[in-house]
Order: C-alpha cells, then sequence, then structure tokens
C-alpha cells in the first residue's frame, strides 16, 4: 500500500507546486505591472533597456532572417513550381514570415539570447546581493530592475520580429528572383496584392507583442525566483529557454487559431 | 545590573562584565534592541540580544565567523523580522512598520554590504551617484560634485570612470563605503569594512568612518571582528558568541576585561569558551548515519 499512497502524495505535491507556481507567475506580473509607472516616468531606462535587449540581439535576427528566407524562397519555389503557380513565391514568402515565421522564430531566438541574458543578469544580481542593496537603500528593485527591463523586452520584440520579416522578404527574392529567375514584378506585384495589413501585419504584430511579453516575463521571473547561487542561475537560464520556448509555441497555435481560424 | 547605554563605561572593570538591560525604544536612539531573538525558520541564531545605538555613536558588533552578527545588521535594516522582542530605528518598530515607513526609514540609513554589492552594469561613478539619483533632484553638477568628493575621500576620485570589472575587491569595498555614505545618513551600518583592505586602506576608512560619525553626528555600527581598528574608534563595543550577547562596554572595558570568553576573542587564543568546531546537531548525525549506512 505504501508505493500507491507514495505516488499519489507525490503526484498531489506536485499539483500543489504548479499550482501555486501559476499563483506567483501572475502576481509578478500584477506587481510589475503595478510598478509601470517608472516606464513613463523615466522613459531612459526603459530606452536603455530597448537598446541592450534589441540592439545586440539584432545581429543575430538578421542574420536568421535571410536564411530562413533563402530556404523560404527554394522550398516555395520547387512546391509552386510543380502547379506552374511560382509567380505567387513573393505572397508565399510574405505571408508565411508575417504571419508565422517572423513572430516564432524571432521569439524563439529571442528567448535564447535576450531572455537567458535576462535571467542571467537578474540572478547574478541576487547572488551579489545587488537587490538587497537596492532594496536597503529604499529603492525597489522590482520597480527599478526589472520593470524597464520588462517594457524594453515588450518594446524590442515586435521591432525585432519586423527587421526578421523583412530580412526573410529580402532572402526569399534573392533566392527566386535573383538565382532561379522568378518574374521580378510578379513577385512584388502578388505580394502587394495578397498581403492584407490588417488580417496579416496587425496579427502578426499582435502575436509579436503577446510573444514579447511571454518571453520577457518568463525571463525575468526565472531571474527573480533563481536560487542565488551559480548552479541556481544556471538552471534558471535553462528553464527560461525552455519553458519560454513551449509557451511561444503554444501560444502561436491558439493566436493563431484565434486570428485566421473561421 | 542595569547599564544606560550610550554612557561612558570606562572605570574599574566588573566581573561579570555589564550586560545591557531592557533599551526602551526612543526617537533618541537611531537604533535599538530590546530583547531581540533572530533566526531563519526554526533555527534561532541569536536571543537575548539588547543593544542602543545613539547619535554621533560609533558601535562596533564583533563575535566570530558565523555567530550571527551579519543577520544582526539584516534585522536592523528590516531584511529579517525579529522572532521575539523588538528591533527599533529612530523610535519606530520595524516589525509594525508598514512598506511605505520602512522605506522612509531605510532613507535615513546608510549600508555597506560586506561585499561591496556593487552594481556590475554601472561604472564607479555611477555606483555611488546611484542613491543621490533615486532619492534627490539635485542638478548633475551637484551630483558630480558630490560624488567626486566622497570618491575622493576613500582615495578613488580618479577612479571614477573605471568599471566595476576593472578595480580591485578592495577598490571595490571602498565604492561601496563612497556610496553608503553619499547621501549623510542618520545611521550608517558597516559589514566587514575593514575585510580585505591594505593596511593604509584601513588605517584611512577607520578613520573615515569615525570623521563621518564626529562631523554629521550619525550613528555607527561597525559589524567586524577586527579589534584593532574597530577597538581605535569605537565608543562601545558589544560581543556576541554562542547564540547570545557575550559583553557589552568600552573597548577600554573590554580590553581589561578578564572573562575567558573576551580574552580569547580579543587576544585570538585558540583554547577557550569560544569553540573553532563546529557545533554538532541531530541533522549531522543523521547525515553520517546515512552516509555510514551506505558504506555497507
Amino acid at each position: 500500500m505504501t508505493g500507491p499512497v507514495q505516488t499519489l502524495s507525490a503526484l498531489g505535491r506536485w499539483v500543489r507546486t504548479q499550482v501555486s507556481g501559476v499563483g506567483f507567475f501572475t502576481r509578478f506580473l500584477g506587481a510589475l505591472l503595478a510598478r509601470s509607472g517608472i516606464a513613463a516616468s523615466r522613459p531612459r531606462l526603459v530606452s536603455q533597456q530597448v537598446h541592450f535587449i534589441g540592439n545586440y540581439s539584432l545581429l543575430i535576427i538578421i542574420v536568421s532572417g535571410m536564411f530562413v528566407g533563402f530556404v523560404l524562397g527554394l522550398q516555395g519555389y520547387y512546391t509552386l513550381n510543380r502547379y506552374g503557380s511560382e509567380e505567387a513565391l513573393g505572397l508565399l514568402v510574405a505571408l508565411s514570415l508575417v504571419r508565422e515565421l517572423g513572430p516564432v522564430v524571432t521569439a524563439l531566438l529571442f528567448a535564447g539570447r535576450a531572455g537567458t541574458s535576462l535571467t542571467a543578469e537578474i540572478g547574478l544580481m541576487k547572488a551579489g546581493e545587488q537587490l538587497a542593496a537596492m532594496e536597503v537603500m529604499a529603492v525597489d528593485p522590482m520597480r527599478r530592475v526589472l520593470v524597464p527591463r520588462f517594457w524594453g523586452g515588450i518594446i524590442a520584440m515586435p521591432v525585432l520580429a519586423a527587421v526578421f520579416s523583412m530580412v526573410g522578404i529580402l532572402g526569399g527574392w534573392v533566392v527566386g528572383v535573383l538565382l532561379i529567375g522568378v518574374d521580378a514584378g510578379a513577385f512584388w506585384s502578388q505580394m502587394q496584392n495578397g498581403v492584407d495589413v490588417w488580417d496579416d501585419v496587425a496579427n502578426g504584430v499582435l502575436k509579436s507583442l503577446v510573444f514579447g511579453v511571454t518571453v520577457t516575463l518568463v525571463a525575468l521571473y526565472e531571474g527573480w525566483q533563481a536560487r542565488p547561487t551559480p548552479e541556481g542561475v544556471a538552471r534558471a537560464t535553462t528553464r527560461t529557454v525552455v519553458v519560454g520556448s513551449l509557451a511561444v509555441l503554444g501560444l502561436d497555435f491558439l493566436l493563431t487559431a484565434l486570428m485566421f481560424g473561421n | 545590573m542595569a547599564v544606560a547605554f550610550g554612557a561612558n563605561l570606562c572605570g574599574p572593570v566588573q566581573f561579570p562584565l555589564p550586560m545591557p538591560d531592557h533599551i526602551p525604544s526612543s526617537p533618541d536612539l537611531a537604533l535599538s534592541l530590546d530583547g531581540v531573538a533572530l533566526g531563519y525558520g526554526d533555527f534561532t541564531v541569536l536571543q537575548d540580544i539588547d543593544m542602543a545605538v545613539r547619535p554621533g555613536q560609533v558601535v562596533a558588533v564583533m563575535g566570530g565567523s558565523g555567530s550571527g552578527k551579519t543577520t544582526l545588521l539584516r534585522a536592523a535594516t528590516g531584511q529579517l523580522q525579529a522572532l521575539r522582542g523588538r528591533v527599533c530605528a529612530f523610535g519606530t518598530d520595524l516589525g509594525q512598520v508598514d512598506g511605505a515607513g520602512l522605506q522612509a526609514l531605510r532613507k535615513r540609513m546608510g549600508v555597506l554590504f560586506q561585499q561591496g554589492a556593487l552594481f556590475t552594469d554601472l561604472n564607479v561613478f555611477e555606483n555611488v551617484a546611484f542613491p543621490l539619483r533615486e532619492h534627490t533632484r539635485l542638478p548633475e553638477s551637484e551630483v558630480t560634485a558630490r560624488v567626486l568628493d566622497k570618491l575622493d575621500a576613500v582615495g578613488l576620485r580618479a577612479a571614477a570612470h573605471l568599471r566595476v570589472a576593472e578595480i580591485s575587491g578592495g577598490m571595490a569595498r571602498r565604492v561601496a563605503l563612497a556610496r553608503a555614505v553619499v547621501l549623510e545618513p542618520e545611521l550608517i551600518l558597516y559589514d566587514e569594512p575593514f575585510a580585505g583592505l591594505d593596511p593604509i586602506s584601513m588605517g584611512i576608512t577607520a578613520r573615515l568612518i569615525r570623521d563621518l560619525a564626529d562631523r554629521l553626528h550619525c550613528a555607527s555600527v561597525l559589524i567586524t571582528h577586527d579589534v584593532q581598528e574597530s577597538f581605535a574608534i569605537a565608543d562601545q563595543v558589544y560581543l556576541v558568541g554562542q547564540g547570545r550577547l557575550v559583553a557589552a562596554g568600552t573597548p577600554r572595558t573590554l580590553s581589561d576585561s578578564q572573562d575567558p570568553y573576551v580574552k580569547q576573542f580579543l587576544r585570538g587564543e585558540p583554547d577557550g569558551p569560544v569553540a573553532f568546531q563546529y557545533p554538532d546537531t541531530p541533522a549531522f548525525q543523521a547525515w553520517l548515519a546515512q552516509q555510514e549506512g551506505r558504506k555497507r
């Protein structure tokens, strides 16, 4: 009887831990939003974070966007060619990037580049007593350190996604038009006719905004909750990538179903 | 025996040494602890602690490693709630005050952390300027003048532009000291201010602490185990050990003390009531039994 009882007890403990974890996470979001006044009163703190999070992620976003665009150009051409519709390559590349790949791949890269950096930074600040020092200086570390990073991430993410999509489209054009020889006029005009500003572009921007909130929030939460040891910070950094990426993929399905479903 | 704290305890040495009586909280006291017990969870680190620090006084809290000195400092800043008793800063009970009240009290304090706790994303100048930027609306020229003045006092004016990663551990502690005093607070808590400093820096730091107390009439609490430097500047010394306050008095009283604990600590003798070995606990015994069980 001990075996099943222990298993049940462990299961109960796990469920309780997960539920309380969701509670802490929600309260954490509430606490950040409640302190967000500093983003308006001291915008320089936010712009510094946009620079740190956004600018330093730019290279990986541009390079990845270019290669994704190359691949889309190649794969799209081979598929469309079967049906004699290779003129629609521009539309296919643009819709794939703006609606789906731009926000999702950017968010995954963002979790790996900026998310881990945020978690490690907050975790190390905790381990080095920097957050405690701020607290005894009567400075709220959540308001002074976390809120600017939160809003910095939210602002940076859609901009990075837009850059990713733009570079991806150029990559598709390089492969499709310059290398394979698809007609340039058809490539651009099909794209211009087929991509809707609200249905496609705005929904893509909305997706990237949701992903920005999610990944930044996960990264900050993991850093804030990290054990103040090298091992604790390492574990928190790993959790940021795993939880952030899975949350992005799960939310992507949900948002796609809501936005583009009939 | 009741002793009025802050009063001069010089005079004939009494045995056992006079221990502080219960301290009533008063706005005249920068910091007071009355029958305080401190700990983490079920583990009590210190108990029956009575202490009072007046403006202008330099008080040294001494004790061996792990005796609970830093725990005492955490209670004084409101980072740790007392298990029993009252910890009061400027006459306000830290256990009863709300978040905003605690913030207001902390603005009147300066704290030097054991590891410095400098902000690694800011350079030396910005670290020292941090409290000024957060709590005042001084013009940039005034911020620069004040920060450079404090850095000058710790001998690091010309290091203002350096990144935290570019300075040594001793320099980092001096920068942290400049940051702790830049707002010229009414109560300054120093956690191991002499650790990691070379003899010259140590002497200058000790003089700076004394000078600040005299000039600003601020109360200073030194958490330290450096006997020589702290005895040179302290008005009052509290010795903690074995989970309680072992002795209290002026540096001279303690120096003349024949109490075995005080003698052993001050002279650094290997034999005496201060145990070098970490005490045996049931948790250790359980762990040991488990280890031995694995070997079989």
